[in-house]
């Protein structure tokens, strides 16, 4: 029973990484139906951003709690500044492109800011500093559910109920949902699309910026790469749920999550990807738009 | 390390150095002939000819003090350019010369085709660099020794370290499913599951770059596992050294050389210490090892190159053979390889039943206050 409450534990951490970044991929796709392949690398950014600006502080001796809001915050406005610049520079022209048009974007995109950033930083791994404490009152329990475990769980479900708030009931969250039903006529009703797309990008790279600093602490290491194989996993996890769906991208990450930790317990770990998208592929025959996802009807 | 064939070389041109290369002087009966085979041109040759300065520098050392038994060593040097098909002409005409022992080849795959033609003669063969583990263990040539650690060699070093030293009876295999890291794995599982004393209780491989290691860890604590062994590189080595301190394990942790890097140490931090790491052996404080490269900067007035001081042991190991067995014969031979130890550069060495040195190669280092520090 300890043996499943531990990979209970291990597997919600491990959704809830994959949910910080997923939410951004689902809010992409829900208003302008863009799959942005270069989320995971605006994650990445958010993560080597934070652990500049983190090892800055620290050289000046900073307390904990301010190097992490400082960080947080640096990466967030920083990682919000290229999801926006991307938007602008990559998707905007292609608006009324066939589809498949912005999708190759969001790849050239993706491989661009990778090497950018192995360019401009480096290819080795870096020790990220470790910016959650161990809590004392978290030692009794530490071997099952760690600090930063705790602090990931806790951060993901504030993000996603702050998320449903926005888009339940402010003025920008009624817009958002009017311009993810038709663009056409939010214009026409006076909603200035571009801003709402705007917005969403910041809000989903702030999102990002805010996982890459949570999650990179809780590995403790980070390089250009990270992004990419997070990212698939979480736009993995987005489909899961039914990409669109915000709730749906928080438990599709879950399931996803909880899976592979199953996965590796019980079974091997040699089979947690087979076990993750076998999942994935049963859920989308029985489900093509996801668990939470709302049916396409085409208009006639 | 393996060697590439080159396919770049123009075989006439071995033909030519074949030719020109047989400087046999000796009168029969008078002179012990050591054979030496390797690549001598060609892009290779950086492999081969510093075996052949070895071969000169300890047969002329020999010479001087007598020879072995009253007879002179001498040299009949071969070419084989590293090409497997070029090696069965290599063999074929050091055994038609009378070659009685062959220091070579060098490269894996050329040592492998040459192999059984001195088999068939009952000729000795022992090559400073060919590290294939099937060329030993396959046992298809009793005939074969070497004085290089074949690729499997660290994992029995992590697993007799893990046995002997540590006396660990439940062991973790874990591997990060690549060619290199699972191969070490399987080398490992295999060692401690015939060693009979220890273990295996869970072998399984992770998913590099995953986010997230703590399912595993969670599976090492549980299977009750005493040490995990990994079989990988440094970045998932120190992600799995930090998910285990965030867990609380107190499991050892081993690995190979592809962790034994200063990257570990630098990404794990503090999380690394304790945790040890096979690497190639240190032989810098080996006094034999510094006459060997001393004798060469002396002969040849340059820096030795690869391989130089496993040539330099395998003559000293096979000149001590003879001289103690009285005679050439393999059987003879092979018996004081196996039972006599010889004091050589890379290690006081003997031979193991498949052929190969105990005593060389790998180390196991213990990461302390960020250095790897060797353990004796």
């Amino acid at each position: 029973m300890d043996y499943f409450i531990e990979l209970l534990f291990s597997g919600l951490t491990r959704g809830s990484i994959y949910a910080l970044i997923a939410l951004g991929y689902t809010m992409v796709y829900g208003i302008i139906g863009l799959i942005n392949f270069a989320h995971g690398e605006i994650y990445m950014i958010g993560a080597f951003t934070a652990f500049i600006v983190a090892t800055v502080l620290s050289i000046y001796g900073f307390p904990l709690l301010a190097i992490i809001v400082i960080a947080g915050v640096a990466a967030a406005v920083w990682s919000s500044a290229y999801g926006y610049t991307i938007e602008k520079i990559a998707y905007k022209p292609l608006r009324h492109a066939p589809r498949l048009s912005p999708l190759i974007s969001a790849i050239g995109m993706s491989i661009f800011l990778q090497n950018y950033v192995l360019l401009a930083q480096t290819s080795d791994f870096l020790p990220f500093p470790e910016l959650i404490p161990d809590f004392e009152f978290m030692e009794p329990v530490a071997h099952i559910v760690g600090s930063s475990d705790l602090v990931i769980l806790i951060t993901t479900t504030v993000v996603m109920l702050i998320l449903t708030y926005i888009i339940k009931f402010t003025r920008v969250g009624k817009a958002m949902r009017a311009t993810a039903q038709d663009r056409t006529m939010a214009m026409l009703v006076g909603i200035n699309v571009n801003q709402i797309i705007s917005a969403t990008f910041i809000i989903g790279s702030a999102l990002a910026a805010i996982g890459g600093l949570l999650i990179a602490s809780h590995i403790g290491q980070i390089n250009f790469y990270i992004g990419f194989i997070a990212g698939i996993k979480a736009f993995t996890a987005a489909v899961l749920g039914g990409i669109g769906s915000i709730p749906g991208a928080v438990l599709g990450s879950l399931v996803l999550g909880l899976t592979e930790s199953f996965a590796t317990g019980y079974v091997s770990s040699d089979y947690e990807d087979v076990f993750a998208f076998s999942l994935l592929v049963l859920i989308l025959i029985f489900k093509p738009s996801g668990l939470l996802g709302k049916a396409e009807t085409k208009k006639v | 390390m393996k060697l590439a064939l080159s396919g770049k070389f123009v075989s006439t041109a071995a033909c030519v150095m074949m030719a020109l290369s047989v400087p046999a002087m000796g009168v029969a009966g008078d002179t012990i002939k050591f054979g030496v085979a390797g690549p001598h041109s060609g892009d290779l040759a950086s492999y081969g000819l510093p075996s052949v300065n070895a071969a000169k520098i300890v047969a002329k050392q020999v010479n001087d003090a007598g020879g072995i038994n009253g007879k002179m060593i001498e040299l009949l040097i071969e070419d084989d350019v590293c090409k497997p098909e070029i090696a069965t002409n290599t063999a074929t005409k050091l055994a038609s010369e009378g070659a009685e022992v062959v220091l070579g080849h060098i490269c894996s795959g050329a040592t492998k085709a040459a192999l059984p033609i001195y088999k068939d003669k009952g000729i000795l063969v022992m090559s400073p660099s060919a590290t294939n583990p099937a060329l030993t263990q396959s046992g298809d040539y009793p005939n074969f020794f070497r004085t290089i650690a074949p690729d499997d060699a660290q994992a029995e070093v992590d697993v007799n370290f893990v046995l002997e030293k540590l006396g660990y009876t439940k062991i973790a295999v874990v591997h990060d499913k690549g060619d290199y890291g699972k191969g070490f794995a399987e080398f490992a599982k295999k060692f401690l599951e015939e060693s009979g004393k220890a273990e295996v209780v869970l072998y399984e491989g992770v998913t590099p770059g995953a986010v997230d290691y703590s399912a595993i860890v969670l599976k090492i604590r549980k299977s009750g596992a005493e040490a995990v062994i990994f079989g990988g590189y440094h970045p998932e080595a120190s992600k799995i050294v930090g998910q285990m301190k965030k867990k609380r394990l107190k499991t050892t942790f081993i690995s190979d050389d592809g962790v034994k890097d200063m990257t570990f140490i630098k990404v794990a931090g503090k999380n690394a210490e304790g945790a040890y790491a096979s690497g190639p052996q240190d032989n810098a404080s080996n006094p034999l090892s510094k006459v060997a490269i001393e004798a060469h900067k002396a002969t040849f007035n340059s820096d030795h190159g690869a391989f130089y001081e496993n040539a330099y042991s395998a003559m000293l190991a096979m000149v001590n053979a003879i001289k103690k067995a009285g005679s050439t014969d393999l059987a003879a031979l092979k018996k004081v390889l196996q039972t006599d130890k010889v004091d050589t550069p890379v290690g006081n060495i003997y031979f193991n039943e498949m052929g190969d040195a105990v005593g060389v190669g790998f180390s196991v280092y213990q990461v302390q206050d960020g250095k790897f520090v060797e353990m004796k």
